[in-house]
């Protein structure tokens, strides 16, 4: 069971009117390694996993939904009052002709989004590494928006998520480590 | 001295069509290096790091554009 909290975890704020951005945007909302992906990830890997760590992934799976809310209130900002004409001009035609300004899960490059980005092998070292190349991934795709936007506020949100990914990647390396930890080993306190 | 970007000098053709990019940077942030985090790590106030987005000052790795590092400042 979920409790919903109203408010962003983190203040989203978009100073300039450009939908171009939010064409970018929505990679971390419908793409491969984006929020969705990493949400329904995470929590579908949960039940397969040793117990030790399955808060870890509840806890995660979680805050990416948190994080996939933000990247929502940050594209809608920034089409929600656009024109057709300024929809065509920011490379979103196609999206207007199918969605309106809607949102829709998709990447930067229109595909929807699908099961196919997000694996549970049912290997815990398999799945761990997994979402931790999705967290650097994640880290990654952040940089290369922050690096074609000129929007400051926007850029403080964004940074504010990346800095989320690398502890996200540092607690799935930590899940690695207790689960390697060597069994019967004699332990000093 | 710790960076948490690294450089690297990619070959430059006389043969290449664009002006060339001299130096390519990437991001080595701190998680990569911490392995298990360590007790009693130096911490951020509480709203500190509700901005900061982590509790943790070694953890803090904040990433500006190198295309527009002189606009931005920590605010």
């Amino acid at each position: 069971m979920w409790v919903y909290e109203k408010k962003l975890q983190y203040p989203v704020r978009v100073s300039t009117c450009n939908p171009m951005l939010a064409k970018f945007l929505i990679e971390q909302y419908g793409g491969a390694d984006g929020e969705l992906s990493a949400a329904l990830r995470y929590l579908n890997q949960r039940y397969t996993i040793p117990d030790k760590v399955i808060g870890l992934l509840t806890d995660i799976g979680t805050e990416e939904f948190a994080h996939l809310e933000m990247i929502a209130t940050m594209v809608f900002k920034l089409t929600k009052d656009a024109t057709p004409e300024q929809m065509k001009a920011a490379g979103l035609g196609a999206h207007y002709a199918n969605h309106d300004n809607a949102l829709y899960y998709e990447n930067a490059g229109g595909v929807p989004w699908t099961a196919t980005y997000i694996q549970a092998k049912g290997d815990p070292i398999a799945d761990l590494y997994e979402d931790i190349a999705a967290e650097e991934k994640a880290r990654a795709t952040y940089q290369w928006i922050i690096n074609m936007s000129d929007d400051t506020d926007l850029n403080d949100s964004l940074r504010f998520l990346r800095e989320r990914e690398i502890i996200h990647s540092q607690r799935f390396r930590e899940a690695v480590e207790i689960l390697k930890d060597e069994q019967g080993k004699k332990r000093i306190f | 001295m710790f960076t948490p970007t690294k450089a690297y000098y990619p070959y430059i053709s006389p043969f290449d069509p664009c002006p060339p990019i001299k130096v390519k940077t990437y991001s080595t942030p701190p998680n990569l290096y911490m392995g298990f985090q360590p007790p009693n790590l130096p911490q951020f106030s509480p709203m500190e790091a509700l901005r900061a987005g982590t509790l943790w000052k070694p953890f803090y790795d904040p990433y500006f554009s190198p295309y527009e590092k002189v606009k931005e400042g920590r605010s």
